[in-house]
């Protein structure tokens, strides 16, 4: 075999990265929640929400009520509808927005876990240290490994859920409400910060510990602060607004920007060989 | 068949290579060159410092002094461009357990950055020349220890690199495992011309593949040359048998004659091991013998090994 080029850097990177998702996805600590947790957030709460709402509408009434005295704005924007009607939108355009960073939070952090501590773990890094590949290209494909099937799971995720809402709540809505505005900028904005904060926490807690299940434990209090979103808006604290979304993906950004500096650091070859 | 550069310059040369972690010094003032070509061995107990020695001259590791080149390259500047004429068996396979064979070497060649055209025929044949045709398309996780070293020998040479790290590439294999990795050692030494350097605690691996060995202790070389060199420098062991019963009359007179030699006595029949003596003394003992009206039935020089060499520098405990 002869050298295609001096720098490899293309094919490598996609080599790792395919790599890292094939050897991820064969494992079953990988792949149940990989599979599970966007079914159960992104089809069954939907599906759920959207048969349910129009019998509870009295009790979601109540919640539009609280809305009512906290947010004019979320209160204009479902005035028009009928309470059924406003029991869907605020369950599916609302209240489960939050629940969707989950599922990117999640992938990015799950595969970033068996990406750096798994390989750890399996003694396989030894060899990819060894190999010609630059730090910064090592240090790159490591990163979109995780990060982009999360954005890639992200965006299916995305137009199942918009599928499934639409045609779960057809006969209560009679048309396509979903995706909204800020639906849109949670896809397009949100979503991949919210990708870059689970592939980040997880780097540094995966330079800290020996095991993929020790990373994967750790990593997961990522999603407390998802939790503490959806307090938010059940309680009418707030509500995600289209500005309100714009401003989160700002802090999650800043956040994962933060998180892989000080990763990135436990990504180079130097330390990656001193830890084995 | 290797890539020839400049023939003369050595592939790597080392001097006062130094690494210490925290207080601990794993590499000592290392000064190394190893000729294109040639097969080193490095032995020495755990935490001599050939692990560390490797992974600083593939640039892995950066030392905290002195200076490495190899292929005239700096591994610690131009790390990648080293790295991709470089093929290296790490200590523990490093192999993903969860792929198979094949999608492993596939991996390592795309790592390397090899043309399509001829990775396919290329992996082939690392699978047959290795015997693991049959096993190409299951997981490694299944192998037996020996098809998983032969599997990351067939990872090191697969993209036909010039120098090759091997880090105790017979250590855990069974004894056939371990004949067919010498094998393939010497294959690569002699049939490739291939320049191989390999950490080892395997005696008769170096003995038998090494043109030289350098036998670190604590960090340092404390010892280099060929095999043959290394052993002629320790004095040398002589077996003599004499008439039944003189036994103990040969060991006094030995012992009179030869007062720095070791002499022991047999426990059971009359034969004596003298170690110790000085070079060319044999015609001496037996004529002391002879004299001493003792009959001498067999006289044996025993040559020193690498194992005799080996544990002159570490003591028989290590």
């Amino acid at each position: 075999m002869q050298p295609a080029s001096p720098s490899p850097s293309g094919r490598a990177l996609r080599a790792i990265v395919r790599k890292d998702v094939t050897v991820a996805l064969s494992s079953k600590a990988v792949s149940v929640p990989f599979v599970m947790v966007p079914l159960i957030v992104m089809v069954g709460l939907p599906l759920l929400l959207a048969l349910l709402a129009p019998r509870t509408a009295a009790g979601m009434g109540q919640l539009a009520d609280q809305l009512e005295t906290l947010s004019p704005d979320l209160v204009a924007r479902v005035s028009g509808l009928d309470p059924d009607q406003q029991a869907v939108v605020l369950g599916l355009v609302y209240l489960l927005a939050p629940l969707f960073l989950i599922v990117p939070l999640m992938v990015a952090s799950v595969l970033a876990a068996d990406s750096f501590a798994g390989e750890k773990e399996r003694g396989t890094l030894e060899a990819l240290v060894y190999s010609p590949i630059s730090d910064r290209d090592l240090m790159l494909a490591k990163m979109l490994s995780a990060w982009l099937p999360a954005v890639v799971v992200g965006c299916i995720c995305f137009v199942v859920y918009c599928v499934t809402a639409n045609v779960a709540a057809w006969p209560t809505m009679g048309r396509v409400f979903m995706p909204t505005t800020m639906w849109l900028v949670l896809l397009v904005w949100v979503m991949p910060a919210a990708a870059a904060v689970g592939l980040g926490t997880s780097v540094i807690v995966s330079s800290r510990v020996r095991t993929f299940q020790e990373a994967y434990q750790l990593g997961g209090v990522v999603v407390l602060p998802i939790v503490a979103l959806m307090i938010g808006q059940v309680t009418g604290l707030m509500y995600f607004s289209a500005w309100l979304v714009v401003l989160l993906g700002l802090v999650l950004w800043l956040a994962a920007a933060a998180l892989l500096w000080l990763g990135a650091r436990s990504l180079r070859r130097t330390e990656l060989i001193a830890r084995l | 068949m290797v890539r020839s550069s400049s023939r003369d310059a050595p592939v790597v040369a080392a001097a006062g290579l130094t690494r210490r972690f925290g207080e601990k010094v794993a590499v000592d003032g290392l000064d190394l060159v190893v000729g294109r070509g040639e097969v080193l061995a490095l032995l020495g107990h755990n935490g001599a410092g050939k692990t560390t020695t490797i992974r600083m001259l593939a640039g892995i590791l950066t030392p905290t002094a002195g200076s490495a080149r190899v292929f005239g390259l700096s591994p610690f500047a131009d790390g990648p461009a080293v790295r991709s004429r470089l093929g290296v068996l790490p200590e523990k396979h490093a192999l993903e357990e969860r792929l198979t064979a094949r999608q492993n070497l596939r991996y390592y060649a795309d790592l390397y950055g090899y043309t399509r055209e001829r990775v396919d025929g290329r992996i082939a044949e690392m699978l047959t020349r290795f015997g693991l045709t049959d096993a190409a398309d299951r997981k490694v996780g299944g192998f037996s220890k020996g098809m998983k070293q032969r599997l990351a020998l067939a990872r090191a040479l697969q993209h036909e690199p010039e120098l090759l790290f091997l880090d105790e590439p017979t250590s855990g294999l069974d004894p056939v495992a371990s004949r067919e990795v010498t094998a393939s050692l010497r294959e690569q030494s002699a049939g490739e011309g291939r320049t191989v350097v390999l950490c080892t605690h395997d005696l008769g691996l170096a003995q038998a593949v090494c043109d030289r060995v350098a036998v670190m202790r604590s960090g340092a070389v404390v010892a280099i040359g060929t095999p043959a060199e290394l052993a002629g420098r320790l004095p040398g062991r002589l077996i003599v048998e004499v008439g039944l019963g003189e036994g103990k009359r040969a060991l006094e007179s030995v012992r009179a004659a030869f007062p720095d030699a070791a002499v022991e006595l047999a426990p059971v029949g009359d034969e004596l091991t003298i170690d110790h003596l000085p070079a060319g003394s044999a015609p001496r003992v037996v004529a002391l013998l002879v004299g001493s009206e003792l009959s001498v039935y067999r006289v044996e020089p025993v040559r020193a090994t690498l194992q005799d060499v080996y544990f002159s520098i570490y003591g028989e405990g290590g």
